[in-house]
């Protein structure tokens, strides 16, 4: 009996929770009869397992709920209190099974209240035919004196029943025999689907069939069994299987693969094996082994969500505010493993989103926005990724509050916390003990589970991002990386090292040399010509920062794996492509796991460690342009900024003039030279080298440094277009990436200001100070400079505006600079010359979105005015976001070309509309 | 070091120390955290990742991630002497479920010490080398540093990034 009772409560817990959500579907859709029939059921099942295993308790419970439920099935409007009375009635029911569940025996009791609730209700309607309906419903059910009902037991149930059964006996003794056995043996769904043919045939073997069946619910059967009958023929035989069994199983699936691919390696290595038929088989066999225990492991994420709905419906009844519930892709599979985990804070940030997210209905209608709340759960496979993201409509993080909580909690200094990036800002809701909710509500508030949510999903090597607009709600999304897992991975050669790249990802393979199928490059980023198509291409070597300089030559011949992740699709260049295999991912080091190129690591057949490569990450290192004129240190520092919100700045310092450190902005550097002294050509005074079959002026980044007339001579060389300048340096110390905080202003042209760097006092260079020390009509600008246009440049930091405000204004604008969005606004609406506006989007306080979306909603002058969004990464979501803005371009950062380019198309333009 | 022994036999608690060597400098590391002493082998580079970390390697199926002592310590990598693949050795320490390669320059003997020998850090050691020592033994006509395992490998990718 044991055995029987904890299969009973676990799967009364299922039934619980299907009916939980289907009830919801239910009060929305008060016609659906499909929906009806299946919570009937169910409830139907519990009750009458109950009565077998002799638990009255619940028995009772179910029952009353049954009839309330028959009576919505006779036409009674289901309304929401009588929704909430029986979704409370689940609830005790829940609390019973859990008690039952820790000591074997129901707790004592009354649930008279509800019963009497439920049976008011049950009897509340008015409907004259439906009066008989709860009159022959007792509360216990009545013992076997009926004869079966037309579809009520099928065959194969009343077998199974027997044979579960103790003795035939214990039907006389506790009545409703059949559909209690019949649960614990088989399958949820199919539960009462009998079928049409069979109660006859049945009638005279089993005495009491469904002996509580209300007069009403033989109808209601009936028709469930048209409805079902296909269910019911093709029977399910399903067991329970303990995880950890499952576990095991996986884990010696894995060593079998481990040595399935040692025996494959061997056997390509010897030619004239016998054993190669039997291997073959053997590789089949493990192929198909390992997909049959992969597929036990995998669930739709859709059970996870099930719980939801109800979670939802009692919020927004607790709350006030009307909720709309929207789940997308909820059949994407992940590992049960996985699940588990995520479960939970799933459930917790819904409550969140409700609770904290969406503004009470009043609120949203004053905001101009639809009165009903809307919390978007989405779940999608992506390159090999899952991705969750929980979206509400509502109001937004409070950036505000959350920059003085975060003070106030001494989290960190007001000064540290005024330069970080709304995304950064926003983490910190993921810190213990932090909760900005004006009140506590029994919601949330009380400042305990972000923390949680977040730490339950870095176990599994998952990450959480928080992208949130004032007004327009808040975006959680999580992506779970795939671990825990086998996934068949195409092995290939980069540099000297091998690689795996998840088979998911690759689209085709094409091998490119010198001749017809050739990489071809546009201002160095190489590119692809593939069926009429252009396809950009990244060389996995120069990714990982491996490339020594001499990468063009490498890209001339060897493969390009064609990769798509999401809707990018780009190529990666690899030098050489070995085979398939089916690797067992392990998860990166704790250490390691900042890399964004990789996903995990693996032991390959022969026993050697390759990592695999991460095609997300390596789609986000395209999209940002990394193989620009990089060594190590460049894509490391682009690794790196990618990883959400850093505001730090990469710098090249070197010693220059009374050996005094200064330092550039790596990013404005184009390459960094070292040249013979007698290289160094004087003309009319002026040092020069040639350069590239180009003549390149020198100059001295200090006025103390001389050009040394022997041994040789370390170069910044800056490049512009075609004209490059040669930075004359002492000695190129280091890359540092840090943090840049403009101490001290200099009151020198040639410098922007000083800051420390790594403990030393260094001076930051003003690049554009030297320009036109080179070239004269640098700083002039280059042809379009008649017309001189007026520019306004938003930057909360002073070392941009001051970095940026000389290259524009050497590019022929006229140059205004405001420090947030707040003066920039102030600035735009009192100046009409402004009709350019180049802002970051990333400020603390008002965004550069904000801003944007401030003069689209103002007067026409300001809302048709053309913008450039500066960001530190551009990311699908930024660029969507800048699309409905009608942001003219979005520009990285540094990218100062990029930046004049976007200028002049603007300028173009506005002139071509004005001819 | 051979002579440390002889201190062993004094009074009071002892503590064992498997010692192992970065050029001419002695380290001690305490016996219950170091669960292998292997020679490293077919270590796979991870590129991007700390300077620190050496590579992956495979350990009897396990994948172990291998970092070399000598960069932690900050000092330069060993020159390659002779034929280029000096026989280094790597001590197996774990921490939180994962299991870290320790590549040190060799490996030398367990060493048995006493409180009587044990002298707190100098304090005028690199800083970066007084939070990695837990204290200073010494021994007969040499010092033998001890290492704090979970200093060691307490380099977060954070820490990791900004050196």
């Amino acid at each position: 009996m044991d055995d029987l009772l904890r299969e009973f409560l676990t799967e009364s817990g299922e039934h619980l929770d299907t009916v939980d959500a289907e009830l919801v579907r239910f009060e929305q859709d008060p016609n659906n009869q499909t929906i009806l029939r299946n919570i009937f059921r169910l409830v139907h099942t519990i009750k009458g397992t109950c009565g077998f295993l002799g638990l009255p308790r619940l028995e009772a419970l179910a029952h009353a709920a049954e009839t309330l439920m028959g009576r919505f099935r006779d036409g009674l409007p289901a309304t929401s209190e009588s929704v909430t009375v029986i979704l409370s009635t689940l609830d005790r029911l829940k609390a019973i099974l859990a008690d039952l569940e820790a000591t074997g025996t129901e707790p004592a009791g009354s649930d008279d209240d509800l019963i009497s609730e439920l049976e008011r209700m049950a009897s509340a309607a008015p409907e004259p035919e439906a009066a008989p309906a709860p009159a022959p419903e007792p509360v216990l059910p009545e013992p076997v004196s009926r004869e079966l009902k037309p579809g009520e037991v099928t065959l194969d149930e009343l077998e199974a029943a027997f044979l579960a059964a103790p003795g035939p006996g214990e039907a006389d003794v506790s009545a409703p025999v059949p559909p209690p056995v019949e649960a614990p043996k088989a399958e949820v769904p199919k539960v009462e689907a009998p079928k049409p043919a069979a109660p006859k045939a049945a009638a005279p073997k089993p005495e009491p069939a469904d002996v509580d069946a209300s007069r009403a619910e033989p109808a209601g059967d009936t028709e469930a069994v048209v409805a079902t009958e296909t269910t019911a023929a093709g029977k399910i035989q399903t067991i329970r299987v303990n995880v950890d069994t499952l576990e095991h199983l996986m884990t010696m699936v894995s060593e079998l693969v481990l040595t399935r691919n040692q025996l494959l390696e061997i056997a390509r290595r010897h030619e004239d094996s016998s054993y190669k038929v039997p291997l073959q088989r053997l590789s089949h066999v493990t192929a198909e082994l390992q997909e049959g225990v992969m597929k036990t492991r995998m669930q739709p994420i859709g059970s996870a969500w099930q719980k939801l709905p109800r979670v939802v419906r009692d919020l927004s009844a607790e709350l006030g505010k009307q909720i709309d519930l929207v789940m997308v892709g909820a059949e994407t599979e992940l590992d049960r493993q996985v699940l588990e985990v995520i479960k939970d804070p799933l459930t917790h940030m819904v409550r969140n989103s409700a609770d904290h997210g969406l503004e009470s209905t009043a609120g949203r209608v004053a905001a101009g926005k639809p009165a009903r709340g809307t919390i978007r759960l989405a779940a999608y496979h992506e390159g090999g990724t899952i991705t969750i993201e929980i979206a509400d409509d509502g109001k937004g993080l409070d950036l505000a509050a959350i920059r003085k909580k975060a003070v106030e909690r001494g989290l960190t200094s007001q000064a540290d916390v005024e330069r970080m990036t709304d995304a950064q800002v926003a983490k910190f809701i993921f810190d213990a003990g932090f909760s900005t909710a004006a009140a506590v509500t029994s919601v949330s508030g009380r400042g305990v589970g972000m923390d949680v949510v977040k730490t339950n999903i870095e176990t599994i090597g998952g990450i959480i991002d928080i992208a949130t607009t004032a007004g327009r709600g808040t975006t959680f999304t999580i992506k779970i990386p795939l671990t825990l897992a086998i996934v068949a991975a195409l092995i290939v050669r980069a540099g000297e090292h091998r690689f795996a790249l998840p088979q998911v990802a690759v689209l085709e393979l094409v091998r490119v040399d010198a001749g017809a199928q050739r990489v071809e490059r546009i201002n160095g980023s190489p590119v692809l010509r593939l069926r009429e198509r252009l396809l950009p291409i990244v060389s996995l070597t120069g990714l990982l920062g491996q490339s020594d300089g001499q990468g063009a030559e490498t890209e001339q011949a060897g493969f390009v794996v064609v990769a798509q992740v999401g809707r990018e699709r780009f190529g990666i260049l690899v030098d050489e492509v070995f085979h398939t295999e089916e690797i067992v991912v392990k998860p990166m080091s704790a250490k390691l796991r900042h890399i964004p190129m990789f996903a995990g690591n693996t032991i390959l057949g022969d026993g050697a460690v390759v990592l695999i490569v991460d095609p997300n990450g390596v789609a986000r290192q395209v999209a940002q342009g990394v193989q620009g004129s990089s060594g190590h240190a460049d894509v490391d520092a682009e690794a790196e900024a990618s990883e959400i919100g850093d505001t730090k700045t990469t710098l090249l310092v070197f010693k220059g003039g009374h050996g005094s450190f200064k330092a550039v902005p790596l990013s404005l550097v184009t390459r960094l030279e070292e040249i013979e002294c007698d290289k160094v050509e004087w003309l009319g005074g002026r040092p020069l080298i040639q350069y590239r079959g180009r003549l390149m002026p020198l100059v001295p980044a200090d006025p103390a440094i001389t050009i040394s007339s022997e041994g040789t001579q370390a170069l910044v060389v800056f490049s512009d277009g075609e004209r490059a300048m040669g930075l004359v340096v002492d000695e190129i110390v280091d890359i540092v990436e840090e943090r840049l905080d403009i101490e001290i202003a200099a009151d020198r042209s040639d410098l922007i200001g000083s800051a420390v760097l790594r403990g030393r006092a260094t001076d930051i260079i003003n690049i554009a100070h030297f320009l036109p020390l080179a070239y004269d009509d640098w700083a002039r600008g280059p042809k379009k400079s008649e017309q001189v246009s007026t520019l306004l440049l938003v930057d909360d930091s002073a070392f941009f505006r001051d970095m940026l405000s000389p290259v524009l204004k050497a590019a022929g604008y006229q140059v205004l600079t405001a420090a947030s969005a707040d003066a920039a606004l102030t600035l735009l609406q009192s100046d009409p010359r402004i009709e350019v506006v180049v802002t970051d989007l990333e400020m603390p306080g008002r965004s550069g979105f904000d801003l944007v979306a401030a003069m689209r909603g103002g007067e026409p002058r300001l809302a048709g005015l053309p913008v450039i969004g500066l960001t530190g990464t551009v990311g699908a979501e930024a660029v969507e976001r800048a699309r409905s803005l009608a942001i003219s371009d979005l520009v990285a950062k540094f990218d100062r070309s990029g930046l004049i380019a976007a200028l002049a198309e603007i300028s173009a333009t506005t002139v071509s509309q004005a001819a | 070091m051979q002579a440390a022994n002889a201190n062993g036999a004094e009074t009071g608690p002892t503590d064992d120390y498997v010692t192992v060597y970065v050029g001419d400098t002695l380290f001690g590391l305490a016996i219950e955290r170091v669960h292998d002493v292997f020679v490293p082998s077919g270590v796979t580079p991870v590129p991007l990742a700390p300077n620190e970390i050496v590579g992956l390697l495979n350990l009897r199926g396990r994948v172990v991630t291998a970092l070399c002592l000598r960069r932690r310590l900050g000092l330069p990598d060993a020159e390659p002497q002779g034929d280029k693949a000096s026989p280094k050795m790597a001590i197996g320490l774990e921490q939180g479920g994962e299991t870290f390669a320790l590549v040190v320059d060799g490996v030398g003997e367990v060493l048995k010490l006493g409180a009587d020998s044990r002298e707190a850090v100098p304090i005028n050691l690199d800083p970066r080398w007084r939070n990695l020592a837990t204290c200073v033994h010494r021994l007969d006509g040499r010092l033998l540093v001890i290492l704090d395992v979970d200093a060691l490998l307490g380099f977060s990718a954070a820490g990791a990034k900004a050196a």
